[in-house]
């Protein structure tokens, strides 16, 4: 209980005092989680219309695997991207091994699963809902698509921050594949890691309760942002 | 030139689902004027009918032949459904969506849904969701997110159903102009006052068969079968 007050109040201090190094982490953690989220929300939503307006030969098998991927351990994808990766590895010659970019292609691969699979969820009820009327007004593929993505936009707000919130949180891939460079690939989580590791638990306590916050933050943040329902009116 | 869709003509059309005839077979033409209603009895395949002429059922088989290219007929038919179904978005978006879909420049399609949601009311609910209508707002916004694109023929499978009287009378009243200004009705509904007030011709279905066609005053003042005219008197048909 007194490591737990601690830790409060190492995460004020952390705050009061804008600790360069805690900007630099939380701002990578931010940039990193951020640029993943787009680049696997560009994939998933897509897909998950895809996978709602089409019927193909091994559609459900196709859903049965994106949402076992859900729950795909971090620590395996790390290693698979760690081994393509490595100088040895088929993409070794790009050198994105322990940069940003290589922690952005981990969590790119651990998300995609879980928009795609939230997304489809609302999309399928959506399709369900539109599907006679799309189809009597002779809609192309695309045009059933964009349009089950935008009149869908809400839910996939909430399947995308379901995807930013696994990202944020995520530390075993990223250590792996990061390396938890100090001024290069640290962020929050393996700061906390690491801090951990020394036996620190008030600043590692402090470091989590600021990420928390962050993510609290963001979501608040993307919400209002994305309110564009008001009173009845759009 | 603009070729004419009708005569609409099908030959042993018909559609089975699992092993079930929802429809036909059907030997049917319907000519390019007024206002056709479907009746029958509930079950007798009117829904099913209907979507199998509009093209939204698969043919088992026989054929369903407009008198132009049927890519070119399906862009100018329109489907109102029973349950209106609106996208979740403002009423004006939803009234212009059709236009929108076939590339008509946003401030065109704008002008021209404002000018649709102040003829079905709505002029001032412009901007409101319309996932928030009541059903006959819905069912009005539907009618008129079919008919902006001005279709040479409009399906309508029973518009008015669980709607109260002046929702009612205002949707016959859209329905008898766009009859009027050219767009071909062809109408499912069990309401027998309403097909009399709408009616050019009539087509009574019965067991997933068409049972009696003729024009509205022939069939409703002298039916031919005696099923059409227990169905008529209110007797129960099957």
């Amino acid at each position: 209980m007194l490591e737990l007050w601690d830790g409060l109040l190492a995460a004020g201090r952390l705050l009061i005092s804008f600790d360069p190094d805690l900007l630099e982490i939380a701002l990578r953690s931010l940039q990193v989680t951020g640029v993943a989220l787009i680049v696997a929300s560009l994939i998933a939503l897509p897909l998950a219309a895809l996978l709602a307006v089409r019927r193909f030969r091994l559609r459900r098998a196709t859903i049965a695997v994106l949402n076992a991927l859900m729950g795909l351990p971090p620590v395996v994808v790390g290693l698979v991207v760690y081994v393509i990766l490595s100088r040895s590895g088929p993409l070794g010659v790009l050198g994105l091994l322990f940069t940003p970019t290589a922690m952005i292609i981990a969590q790119v691969i651990i998300i995609v699963p879980l928009i795609a699979s939230v997304g489809h969820q609302s999309l399928r009820d959506l399709w369900a809902e539109y599907h006679d009327l799309l189809l009597s007004m002779n809609t192309t593929q695309r045009q059933r698509i964009m349009t089950l993505l935008w009149d869908g936009r809400r839910a996939l707000l909430t399947a995308a921050l379901a995807g930013f919130g696994r990202g944020i949180g995520e530390v075993g891939a990223i250590m792996i594949v990061g390396g938890n460079i100090d001024h290069v690939t640290r962020v929050m989580t393996t700061a906390i890691a690491l801090e951990t590791g020394k036996g620190d638990f008030a600043l590692a306590l402090g470091l989590g309760f600021v990420l928390i916050a962050l993510a609290i933050m963001v979501n608040l943040a993307i919400h209002w942002l994305s309110q564009t329902e008001r009173g009845r009116r759009w | 030139m603009v070729v004419s869709l009708f005569p609409l003509t099908t030959q042993g059309a018909m559609v089975r689902r699992r092993g079930n005839v929802l429809i036909g077979p059907v030997d049917l033409t319907l000519s390019g004027q007024g206002v056709t209603v479907v009746i029958g009895p509930n079950g007798a395949g009117k829904s099913s009918l209907l979507q199998m002429l509009y093209g939204l059922s698969r043919l088992s088989g026989g054929s369903v032949n407009w008198a132009c290219d049927a890519r070119e007929a399906q862009r100018r038919l329109a489907f109102v459904f029973q349950t209106p179904v609106v996208l979740r978005r403002s009423v004006l978006e939803n009234v212009i969506y059709p236009l929108r879909i076939v590339g008509r420049p946003r401030e065109e399609a704008l002008a021209l849904g404002r000018e649709w949601c102040t003829r079905i009311g709505l002029g001032e609910a412009t901007d409101r969701s319309a996932t928030v209508l009541s059903r006959g707002e819905k069912q009005k916004l539907a009618l008129a997110r079919a008919l902006i694109t001005r279709p040479d023929a409009l399906f309508l499978d029973e518009p008015c159903a669980s709607l109260d009287g002046s929702a009612t009378r205002e949707i016959e009243a859209l329905l008898q102009t766009a009859s009027d200004e050219g767009t071909r009705l062809i109408l499912a509904t069990h309401d027998m006052g309403q097909a009399r007030r709408l009616a050019n011709d009539v087509i009574f279905l019965l067991r997933s068969k068409v049972h009696e066609t003729g024009t509205a005053p022939a069939f409703f003042d002298g039916p031919r079968t005696a099923q059409a005219r227990a169905f008529l008197a209110g007797d129960i048909v099957e």
